[in-house]
């Protein structure tokens, strides 16, 4: 499934990286801590985290993660901005809490 | 253990020393404290290796080995020099480090142990899991310290 179905379908506001969309999304991964996210998510994997500072673009690029999303309508900082969106990695926000909106990423990527 | 001519660059947005391209070491310093340039030592290596046409495997446990030491440095540390070194069959990563060092490395090589302070906490560092990262995505992990000069680390990943 692309960046962009998934945004679609969640209503997740894409605040940059906007060119990476049609890149498919191989797995998710929820983290906070940046040594649990470099340690066991994968390339092409969607993250979804509360963090909103310039290091996850620096992690998103070392895997290569399909996109970010920040999870709780958290505002990344505007270094963020600019570093993904100079690394063309999509970053999306979504009002919904890690819990509810990894359930329905994971419904979306692992349909029954 | 062949030394590459190396040029020190001292550039705050990009530390990053790109050496010989033909030689076997590349040389690179991180700058200790600087957390908006985190990253970039480690994305330089998965670069060379990933041209270098590494299996994928390889470049993913390079990019995690040498992340989670380039933080140890911005976090702790002053400043590091950081040696990558490409031998026949073996990937070499040598971080050493001008900082507090570590009083006791069994404790530190514990998982989930960690002295960080709160605002690195806050940025989602100092779970007490980065050398423990280290330790299982290298071949052979090798770490010595002394207080108050700094720490060296010694990451080998083996390509064949």
């Amino acid at each position: 499934m692309k960046v962009k179905t998934i945004a679609e379908k969640l209503g997740l506001k894409v605040v940059c990286g906007a060119t990476a969309l049609e890149r498919d999304i191989t797995g998710g991964y929820t983290g906070d801590l940046l040594s649990d996210v470099m340690a066991n998510s994968k390339e092409g994997y969607i993250w979804i985290t509360r963090q909103v500072h310039q290091n996850i673009v620096a992690v998103a690029s070392l895997k290569e993660h399909a996109g970010i999303i920040l999870i709780n309508a958290s505002q990344p900082t505007q270094e963020t901005l600019e570093k993904a969106e100079a690394e063309s990695i999509p970053i999306m926000i979504s009002d919904l809490p890690a819990f509810e909106l990894s359930g329905r990423v994971f419904n979306l990527l692992s349909p029954r | 253990m062949k030394k590459a001519s190396s040029v020190a660059c001292k550039e705050s947005k990009r530390p990053v020393c790109e050496t010989n391209e033909k030689a076997a070491t590349h040389t690179f310093t991180i700058e200790g404290g600087n957390f908006n340039s985190a990253g970039l030592v480690s994305s330089s290596i998965k670069s060379i290796l990933k041209k270098m046409e590494f299996p994928v495997e390889i470049v993913r446990r390079s990019a995690i080995v040498s992340y989670e030491a380039e933080i140890n440095v911005v976090s702790y540390a002053k400043e590091a020099t950081v040696n990558l070194t490409i031998e026949p069959g073996l990937v070499q990563i040598e971080v050493i480090d001008k900082g507090p060092g570590i009083p006791n490395i069994e404790l530190a090589m514990q998982e989930g142990y960690s002295t960080a302070d709160r605002r690195i906490q806050e940025m989602g560092f100092g779970a007490g899991m980065g050398l423990c990262n280290i330790k299982n995505y290298s071949d052979d992990f090798e770490i010595s310290s002394e207080v108050g000069k700094g720490t060296r680390l010694l990451m080998k990943i083996q390509t064949k």
